[in-house]
């Protein structure tokens, strides 16, 4: 492996790293401005919890984008759902472990409607998803009647403000915490190694074996940094664990499977996509199914959180979702993104947002700021875009 | 004042370093109808487009002379100015807007910057008036016709005031009635004084209007013919057209054919958007193991739509008649099932339909057979890649590596990969639509040998081209498809580029 391979390969993925390195940057700037608190154990896991459902959604829209489309409904799904599961749990007193399965397979009707309209009659998604956004919102205000319905039991909030149960106490840390980070860091480096060598064993081109260590340690000192901050409040958030299972689930289906190759075939080039043999109304009508699963999943959350469905709960999620996916390095016109990048653009925004807050910058010069952020982010993309495909 | 409107001296035009015009000389007299004539790719159109200025002053050698005054045209604007109108074979109206605001698109009746309704609607109507095009100027364009729409695209070159209107195959998407209406209203305008230039592929229309007769072929200009000076008859045409040598421009083989491995009888195809248009009527083909058989045809012929019909049913819908493949009934309902079947479709624009072109070319190759490749569909990449890189060598894929993106690809690896991605579902039936359009010669080659090393391998070919050289130098067997029936069969030994025309114009005479 030569130098000239290591650039390339840095410049092919330079998108992937300047992002990351934003995040970094970005975390970095606000812990001096504010004072070291934006790492404080407690602030942390504030982060995570209060960013959940824009994760969790950001996941299902990269599918939706990815294809070429965009889905402006699901704050509005979101919220329909909370209000269904408030009147599941709250009015008619039903058992949370059936009120969510149940509350899931509705979001996955709302979903195979919307998906229905956009795969098999064609109307376009921003059409489609605009009317859904109106008539689920209406919809909520009807179930709700224009009111607030709570108290959820509390195992149903524990789902998003719950932690892990943690008896091993030495000091102020919650052992357990420690312990699954470690474990996790070895499972990731056993996964890389075999990775290698796998890739050594069919002689493909590997970069050097000091890079491949430096990846690996950075990554393992962020996760036990991460396990060690959440040890020194209350361990971790059950709601985190979610997620870290959609991440792992999604990235595993949009890399390694048949069904993640058609997304972003399709999103590449439909009618290509198509004559390949891809059945595309059918790979379109599943993404938007999906995207109303976790939309419901995020509305379950976001009614934990609250422990309270709300008529205006779930308003403008939908921008939140969308600008995560296009920081993340996500193209508009579908084919191109990552669920690791919408991931770290949601992150970057709600570090954005909760640095901002802390520092007492107001709602108002926070949207302004964030407005700029997404310009700024896809004009990079545009430029190293249109300056890679000059050469 | 000489009685040329317009003369050509010496026009050369390469496109990186392929020569498309070469010394091209092209006069024309004052108010007659000058028919310019070749096969696809000949060079007419380029010719054309250099006239009109789309091609602009300096990309092209050799002198354009108009009414005796030398013209550098740079833009379309300059032609126009001056009284040089084309009309392209796609029609260049606004479907959602009048006839009258069609007709003064870019030359709009105002004052200004404000359009003077009365004066608009008063000028169209007696524009109309001349076309004898009986329409309301506010009818939308898109609620008459294809016949009407030419008339009107013929109106708006007369309110720019015309003097030399060139038509690129005016009749091509016309039924008879219309194109002998617009080859009568040629005829007319000429009496008024309009010059103009007809490129056109049905010889016996050239024959009726044409008082002269420039034969391109190559590049080249070949020979003009006047009427009532030369003898003239389609067969001089032809010979004129298609007389070249063709020596070792396609790889030897031997043929080993076998048995018919699909067989196709009384397909009849609907227009997707119209039920009530026919667009393949009744046609009935087979394919041999290890046979190469050409689809031969005009553009426009309907040989895109039938391969396209047949693989999944791409194209159209009322399909009805048989499709047997090894001798038993196939229902290819969709692409999936198609390539199940082992039918393999190499469509004509790679760009669009053929490629996604913002991902790799490994990507790209193995997205029809991804099955292949997984598991419980999951994909093994460590397989995929050793199967594109495979692909990669043996095809010479000329890439950084296969993680290239194929946007990046000159046109002939493009199609490397497409022929790969397609090889690849491992089909009994290759069907291979237009396989070296827009690739330079060596790329060529190299394509013909991978064709012909796929018939010795036992696989039937279907190859859909234009270039009617590539036909005779690769195939077994040709078809000749014409107005989406097949007009003729023709065997290796049988076939030439005559007796291929003859086969159109013949049916061209019985659909009439």
């Amino acid at each position: 492996m030569t130098f000239a391979n290591i650039k390339s390969i840095l410049k092919n993925n330079i998108r992937e790293y300047a992002m990351v390195l934003a995040l970094v940057v970005i975390m970095i700037l606000f812990q001096i401005l504010t004072g070291g608190v934006l790492f404080m154990p407690l602030n942390i896991t504030n982060i995570i919890l209060q960013n959940s459902y824009v994760l969790i959604l950001a996941v299902g829209m990269l599918l939706v984008i990815l294809t070429g489309n965009v889905d402006l409904s699901v704050g509005s799904v979101a919220a329909f759902i909370g209000a269904i599961s408030a009147v599941f749990m709250v009015t008619y007193k039903m058992p949370v472990i059936v009120a969510v399965p149940l509350c899931l397979v509705i979001g996955a009707l709302v979903g195979a409607w919307q998906g229905f309209w956009i795969a098999y009659v064609r109307i376009p998604a921003f059409i489609v998803t605009l009317a859904g956004m109106l008539v689920f919102r209406g919809l909520t205000m009807v179930l709700l009647k224009g009111q607030t319905l709570s108290p959820f039991a509390e195992s149903f909030q524990a789902i998003a403000n719950g932690f892990l149960p943690d008896n091993l106490k030495i000091g102020n840390l919650n052992m357990l915490t420690i312990i699954i980070g470690i474990v996790l860091s070895v499972i990731f480096i056993y996964v890389e190694l075999k990775g290698l060598k796998n890739k050594k064993k069919y002689n493909f081109e590997v970069l050097p074996f000091g890079i491949t260590a430096a990846k690996i340690a950075i990554i393992v000192i962020a996760i036990n940094l991460l396990t060690y901050s959440l040890a020194a409040y209350k361990g971790i958030p059950l709601v985190l664990i979610l997620i870290a299972s959609l991440i792992a689930i999604y990235t595993f289906i949009t890399q390694k499977t048949i069904l993640g190759r058609h997304i972003y075939a399709l999103g590449g080039n439909e009618k290509a996509a198509r004559l390949s043999g891809i059945k595309i109304k059918k790979v379109k009508f599943l993404v938007f199914v999906n995207m109303g699963v976790l939309a419901a999943l995020a509305g379950l959350v976001v009614a934990g959180r609250l422990d309270a469905a709300t008529p205006k709960a779930g308003t403008n999620f939908e921008l939140d979702a969308i600008a995560a996916c296009f920081i993340g390095g996500a193209s508009a016109s579908g084919g191109i993104g990552k669920i690791m990048g919408a991931i770290i653009g949601a992150l970057f925004m709600g570090v954005l947002n909760n640095g901002m807050s802390i520092m007492g910058v107001g709602i108002d010069w926070q949207q302004a700021i964030k407005g700029l952020v997404l310009l700024a982010a896809v004009a990079f993309d545009v430029y190293t875009k249109t300056k890679s495909s000059a050469e | 004042m000489s009685d040329f409107i317009l003369e050509m001296k010496g026009i050369t035009k390469t496109f990186s370093s392929l020569k498309a015009l070469d010394n091209v000389n092209l006069k024309v007299k004052k108010g007659q109808i000058h028919a310019l004539v070749g096969e696809n790719g000949a060079g007419k159109s380029t010719l054309m487009n250099i006239l009109s200025g789309v091609y602009p002053y300096g990309s092209y050698s050799g002198e354009i002379l108009f009414d005796g005054m030398e013209c550098n045209f740079k833009t379309i604007k300059d032609s126009e100015k001056l009284g040089i109108v084309i009309i392209h074979q796609e029609l260049a109206l606004i479907p959602y807007l009048s006839i009258a605001e069609n007709v003064f698109l870019g030359n709009e009746q105002a004052k200004s910057g404000v359009i003077d309704w009365d004066k608009t609607l008063h000028n169209t109507k007696s524009l109309l008036a001349k076309v004898r095009l009986a329409e309301n100027p506010n009818t939308l364009v898109t609620n008459i016709g294809v016949g009407k729409q030419q008339l009107v695209e013929i109106t708006r070159a007369l309110a720019k005031d015309v003097k030399l209107l060139i038509l690129d195959e005016p009749t091509a998407a016309l039924n008879d009635d219309d194109s002998e209406n617009l080859l009568k209203l040629l005829l007319e305008l000429k009496e008024h004084g309009v010059t103009s230039i007809i490129i056109s592929h049905k010889l016996n229309e050239v024959n009726m209007v044409a008082d002269e007769i420039t034969v391109i072929r190559d590049g080249k200009s070949i020979q003009t013919l006047t009427k009532g000076k030369d003898e003239i008859t389609e067969d001089i045409i032809i010979k004129g057209m298609v007389g070249r040598d063709m020596e070792n421009r396609y790889p030897r083989r031997e043929p080993k054919i076998g048995e018919v491995v699909m067989e196709v009888k009384d397909w009849t195809v609907h227009h997707p958007q119209n039920e009530d248009r026919v667009m393949i009527n009744r046609v009935n083909l087979n394919v041999k193991r290890g046979e190469i058989v050409g689809f031969a045809g005009l553009m426009g012929a309907g040989r895109t739509e039938l391969a396209m019909s047949i693989f999944g049913k791409s194209y159209g819908q009322k399909i009805s008649g048989s499709l047997k493949i090894n001798g038993k009934e196939a229902h290819l309902d969709t692409v999936s099932k198609a390539i199940e079947n082992g039918v393999a479709y190499v469509t004509e624009d790679r760009k669009n339909y053929g490629l996604v072109l913002i991902d790799n070319i490994k990507n790209n190759i193995s997205l029809s057979n991804l099955k292949k490749l997984s598991r419980h569909s999951i994909i093994n990449p460590h397989e995929e890649i050793l199967v594109s890189e495979d692909f990669r060598k043996k095809f010479n894929i000329k890439s950084s590596s296969i993680l290239h993106k194929t946007g990046n690809l000159s046109g002939g690896n493009q199609q490397k990969v497409v022929l790969s991605k397609w090889i690849y579902t491992d089909p009994d039936i290759l069907i291979l639509d237009e396989p070296t359009r827009g690739i330079d010669v060596g790329a060529k080659y190299e394509i013909y040998t991978i064709i012909n090393e796929l018939a010795d391998e036992g696989k039937s070919i279907i190859i859909i081209s234009s270039e009617m050289p590539e036909l005779l130098g690769m195939c077994d067997r040709i078809y000749v498809v014409n107005e989406g029936e097949i007009a003729g069969e023709l065997s290796r030994e049988e076939a030439s580029q005559e007796s291929i025309m003859r086969c159109i114009m013949r049916h061209n005479k019985e659909v009439k």
